[in-house]
């Protein structure tokens, strides 16, 4: 795989979903292990985005995984190549955690075949590498959020894929464990040369994470380059009808949403002042 | 790769063997078979003439190639073993394994614990299409010991249209297809094709009896002809769900994450519902509408042995068949010299233990 290849390369992206456009027209190109953070207000179609460069949806020619059209690629083979971390992944009754990261290695068995010793040997390294290694044999229902996720980055990896989608990886996670998860990430990103596309809300922490950004609106990219490219007050405020200051941060602007006025504007409560 | 110490640090000193994935244990494939063959000599045993289980077992060993061992029973009493015990019994196998089997199958392929033949309205289906045929004469014969070729193909045809109609309705909500409506649209389904069912009956008052005998699930008729009309089916079910396990375990994931997996998530589905629905059909043909071993062995199987599909699957196939010829042993003899429905036996334990159910599913329905 030459370098200039990209990892992910989408030409005219438009996707339907009930006859409704949802895409209309996304030209995007990622290259091999960089991160690029999907942003953009509900309904703008992150997660549909996500969802074609996973394969899920039908793009005959539209998406490029590293300079394959996706539609060449066998279901398996693109397994192989692109991993996807769900927004709420299903979280099955009574399944253990290794028994669930080895699905992970699904891809790899023949079909109406077993799991190898390589096998094995792939999801126990994946969970090491994780700190998970104590929680083989624990019920996946029974973990708290920052470890489940956890658990479901293990399963992504142990897919062996060097391209990985993340649909909201930290929206169930606290802030100490939304930096735990997306720092691994970030290792692992460097340490097995992964390419990262994930969608997420909390902008200030996207800025912090993506070597580039792109913000989507009204399924159109309608900005894309560095955080401080794309998390301008001005962009913020105009696609996301919201109020925002920015200020700069050590590793990237920083977004805090701040009220337009609290005394005196139209709608807002008028808070007892005439009570007396 | 090799094995760290850390990853057992709360493991007992000695036990360093690697942590195994789930999959069908040794002991508990070992204790399904046991009981299969317990089931074959004490279902055989019992009856209206007691016949001793040791003496059983040694003339049931005989039926293998080339054992001849005395048994000590006389030549009466092994017509009564091998001509009308042995078939019952081993119908009772096939059918209780097959209502299992099928009901573990849905429970995955729906992602619902509640799934079973009898609630998705699969077996009213069958129940419809076999009425059909033996009030309408359709495919001729119509005596039930001997079934008529085109029973187990009608029924067939009927049980996949339920669960097709199920299917849609139960997702007629749009893409939130909740496991509650699934099963609400199962219910409705059989309120429907049982409607029909009665109507047929009424305009045909002539075979009520006997299809209300065939309706209650009687075993009682049972000879080896049935039990080669069903072996077929037997054999085409397991195959295809057995073979499906790990597949049905990828599915539990989500469909999203199967396709992701690699996998036709859409495919493998319709493939386990139709085998699923075979094996229903060829139950239900054989024995009538016999409720709940769908839910009750898949689900403690689940229990004890584990959740994988790779377990839940031939284990249900072998305990649904102890289960039920066992519970066939019960119907026989409970109320000797008349017998009691084995559909309202296994009604009688599977009510109380639908409610266990209902209450250990309580998370994944709401």
């Amino acid at each position: 795989m030459t370098p200039s290849v990209p990892a992910v390369d989408l030409r005219d992206l438009r996707i339907s979903l009930d006859g409704a456009p949802i895409l209309t027209g996304v030209d995007l190109t990622v290259s091999a292990g960089e991160w690029v953070t999907v942003i953009g207000p509900n309904g703008a179609g992150k997660s549909t985005l996500l969802r074609a460069v996973g394969g899920l949806l039908p793009t005959p020619d539209a998406v490029r995984l590293f300079g394959t059209p996706i539609g060449e690629l066998r279901r398996r083979e693109r397994a192989r190549v692109v991993a996807t971390v769900a927004q709420a992944p299903v979280v099955p009754p009574g399944m253990a955690v290794l028994d669930y990261v080895l699905l992970g290695r699904t891809p790899y068995i023949a079909p109406l075949g077993r799991e190898s010793a390589a096998d094995l040997a792939v999801v126990h390294e994946v969970l090491d590498r994780l700190d998970l290694a104590g929680f083989h044999d624990r019920e996946l229902a029974t973990l708290s959020g920052g470890e489940r996720q956890r658990v479901f980055l293990a399963r992504a990896l142990a897919q062996g894929a060097t391209l990985l989608l993340l649909d909201e990886p930290t929206s169930a996670l606290d802030i100490g464990h939304q930096q735990e998860v997306l720092e691994l990430v970030d290792q692992l990103r460097r340490t097995h040369n992964l390419t990262v596309v994930a969608t997420m809300h909390d902008l200030s922490i996207a800025g912090e994470y993506a070597d580039r950004m792109v913000l989507l609106a009204d399924g159109r990219i309608v900005a894309a380059g560095t955080p401080a490219e794309v998390l301008t007050e001005d962009l913020l405020s105009r696609h996301y009808r919201a109020s925002v200051r920015v200020i700069p941060g050590p590793h990237g602007p920083l977004v805090l949403p701040t009220r337009p006025t609290r005394d005196g504007a139209v709608g807002a409560p008028d808070l007892g002042r005439d009570s007396s | 790769m090799a094995l760290s110490l850390k990853r057992h640090g709360d493991a007992p000193v000695g036990a360093l063997t690697p942590p195994r994935p789930a999959g069908l244990r040794k002991r508990w494939l070992a204790a399904g078979v046991l009981a299969v063959l317990v089931t074959l000599v004490v279902g055989v045993s019992l009856g209206p003439v007691s016949l001793p289980p040791g003496s059983v077992a040694i003339e049931l060993l005989n039926l293998l190639p080339g054992v001849h061992l005395d048994s000590g029973l006389t030549e009466r009493e092994i017509a009564i073993v091998t001509e009308l015990r042995l078939p019952r019994v081993v119908l009772g196998l096939l059918v209780g394994g097959l209502l299992a089997l099928a009901g573990g199958t849905y429970q995955g392929v729906f992602r619902n614990p509640l799934a079973d033949p009898y609630l998705l309205g699969v077996a009213a289906g069958a129940g419809l299409a076999v009425t059909v045929v033996l009030t309408l004469g359709v495919g001729a014969g119509g005596a039930l010991s001997g079934l008529p070729v085109t029973v187990p193909l009608a029924a067939f045809v009927g049980s996949l249209g339920a669960v097709a109609m199920t299917y849609l309705l139960g997702s007629a909500g749009g893409r939130s297809r909740s496991p509650a409506a699934l099963i609400l649209a199962g219910v409705a389904v059989s309120a429907f094709l049982s409607a029909g069912q009665t109507y047929l009956l009424q305009q045909h008052a002539e075979s009520l009896q006997q299809v209300y005998s065939w309706l209650l699930g009687r075993l009682a008729t049972a000879g080896w002809q049935d039990v080669l009309l069903v072996l077929p089916y037997f054999a085409l079910t397991s195959l295809i769900t057995l073979l499906h396990g790990r597949e049905l375990d990828v599915l539990s994931v989500g469909d999203d994450e199967a396709a992701s997996l690699g996998l036709h998530p859409q495919r493998s589905r319709y493939l386990l519902i139709a085998a699923a629905s075979l094996g229903t059909a060829a139950a239900v043909s054989a024995s009538g509408l016999i409720g709940f071993v769908g839910i009750i062995v898949p689900h403690t199987v689940r229990m004890l042995a584990g959740a994988s599909y790779r377990v839940i699957l031939p284990l249900s196939l072998l305990f649904g068949g102890a289960f039920l010829a066992l519970t066939d042993v019960v119907a026989r003899t409970a109320a000797a010299p008349e017998e009691i429905p084995i559909g309202v036996v296994t009604a009688l334990l599977g009510g109380p233990f639908f409610v266990v159910v209902l209450r250990s599913a309580r998370r994944v329905l709401t």
